[in-house]
């Protein structure tokens, strides 16, 4: 089975021609693998998404490597734009969200949000065309890695009890308000949270795909000589675009309402809530 | 096959034609763990340590120098107010220094007014002195040269030498304090 490939690239799918509008589905976020390779028992399939992602670990770290290089206290070029980044991540992320004591997560969050917008990114780059952060494993894997650090961090900050009480037993409420509270603190907190911060971005920059998708589909599928066609066509073809140039900007919503996120649960694990 | 039906085919049956796309496969779910931290890594330990150092570096030169501006102003309006004291002691002193040099002024003009009063004192009194005996010596003089002329005269008259006489020299005399009587009149 061909995984991503459209059903509409086969030739002679028109509206006319009796077949039906083929809709893209999950399938589209469904790769072959170029190549596959076993550490152990566990095989490593190389897709267009393991691609993708080495190919933003390349450009991110290219890109920052050369413009922070031999910083100069007078910035040009890429050190200028690389710096408006790093000043974004530290005064407009850490230091509203987390404040005293997140001075040294700005690494942490600054590979977020360039991993995050990047991966995002490559939705809307002709010949790429895939935000990597559809494909669920990869939000997963870094809703894991803000997970496991906060957690932690805030049993070594709060101390175990700390922690745990800060979580449950939220101030300000009428105890006897604890009993429905407590269990919905705890579930909301420690499970859902880290599903919701994976879900929230991978439902984003899938829907959105799959809306382009959708769209250009739409745009061959109703492509003919006829007024229906012309029209559709048309309006198809103008929702394409306009639905790229929406997704761009959700693509960078989506990468900072991560990293702010982030920024939150680690800031809620440094300083308790009251 | 619509996006509702592959969602629902999760786990499903149809599971291993089409995968779920809420699957998270353990390969990709590393190779995105691996990705993240590579990049972390890399920026971490060798761009962001950099550009941190420079953006602190740029705000302590910022700050550095709105401090050594405070300062110099500091220093300058501390220099200021030291020359306006400098100034106005200055100014005291010269007032001061004016008030003492009108005052010797005075002093030095009463001395030299003093010692030219002496002076002309001590001079008056010398001229005085020396007249009083030039005249002196002018009146013996001539009380002696009228006397002898007198003599002669009479010795020419009489024709005897009267000029040891000592009755004739007391004639003489009286005779002169008479004249000198008559003149004093």
């Amino acid at each position: 089975m061909t995984y991503g490939v459209l059903a509409v690239s086969k030739p002679g799918c028109h509206i006319f021609s009796g077949c039906g509008f083929p809709a893209p589905g999950a399938e589209i976020f469904q790769f072959d693998a170029i190549f596959t390779f076993s550490i152990g028992s566990l095989e490593f399939n190389v897709s267009k998404v393991t691609v993708l992602l080495f190919l933003a670990v390349v450009v991110i770290l290219g890109f920052f490597g050369y413009a922070f290089r031999k910083p100069k206290l007078v910035p040009r070029g890429a050190q200028s734009v690389g710096e408006i980044g790093y000043i974004f991540i530290r005064d407009g992320i850490v230091k509203e969200t987390i404040g005293k004591g997140g001075e040294k997560f700005i690494p942490f969050l600054f590979t977020f949000f360039f991993m995050v917008w990047l991966l995002n990114f490559w939705g809307i780059v002709p010949g790429a065309q895939l935000p990597v952060t559809s494909i669920f494993a990869i939000p997963v894997a870094f809703a894991v890695i803000v997970y496991l650090l906060w957690v932690p961090l805030g049993i070594y900050t709060q101390g175990p009890i700390g922690f745990f009480k800060n979580i449950m037993f939220p101030p300000g409420v009428p105890k006897a308000m604890y009993v429905l509270l407590t269990p919905i603190e705890l579930v909301s907190n420690l499970i859902v949270r880290p599903f919701t911060h994976a879900v929230r971005l991978f439902a984003n920059m899938f829907a959105g795909h799959l809306l382009i998708a959708t769209f250009s589909v739409a745009t061959f599928y109703l492509l003919s000589f006829t007024v229906v066609g012309l029209i559709g066509t048309a309006a198809s073809f103008t929702m394409t675009i306009l639905l790229t140039a929406f997704e761009a900007f959700i693509q960078g919503l989506q990468a900072y309402i991560f990293t702010l996120l982030a920024a939150v649960y680690i800031g809620s694990a440094l300083h308790a809530e009251h | 096959m619509n996006v509702l039906t592959s969602l629902l085919a999760a786990g499903g049956e149809s599971g291993e034609e089409m995968p779920s796309v809420l699957a998270v496969p353990l390969d990709e779910f590393i190779i995105g763990l691996i990705a993240f931290l590579i990049v972390f890594g890399g920026l971490a330990k060798f761009a962001l340590p950099k550009i941190k150092e420079t953006l602190d570096e740029r705000a302590n030169l910022i700050e550095g120098g709105l401090e050594r501006a405070g300062a110099a102003e500091a220093e300058a309006a501390a220099l200021l107010d030291e020359y306006r004291a400098q100034l106005a002691g200055a100014r005291e002193e010269a007032s001061a220094i004016r008030t003492q040099a009108q005052a010797d002024r005075s002093a030095i003009i009463e001395e030299a007014r003093n010692e030219a009063r002496g002076a002309a004192a001590a001079v008056t009194a010398a001229a005085e002195a020396s007249m009083s005996a030039e005249r002196a010596q002018a009146i013996s003089s001539l009380t002696k040269q009228v006397g002898e002329l007198a003599i002669t005269l009479a010795d020419k008259i009489v024709g005897e030498a009267l000029s040891d006489d000592t009755r004739v020299q007391a004639t003489v005399n009286s005779f002169i304090a008479d004249l000198e009587g008559q003149a004093a009149r």
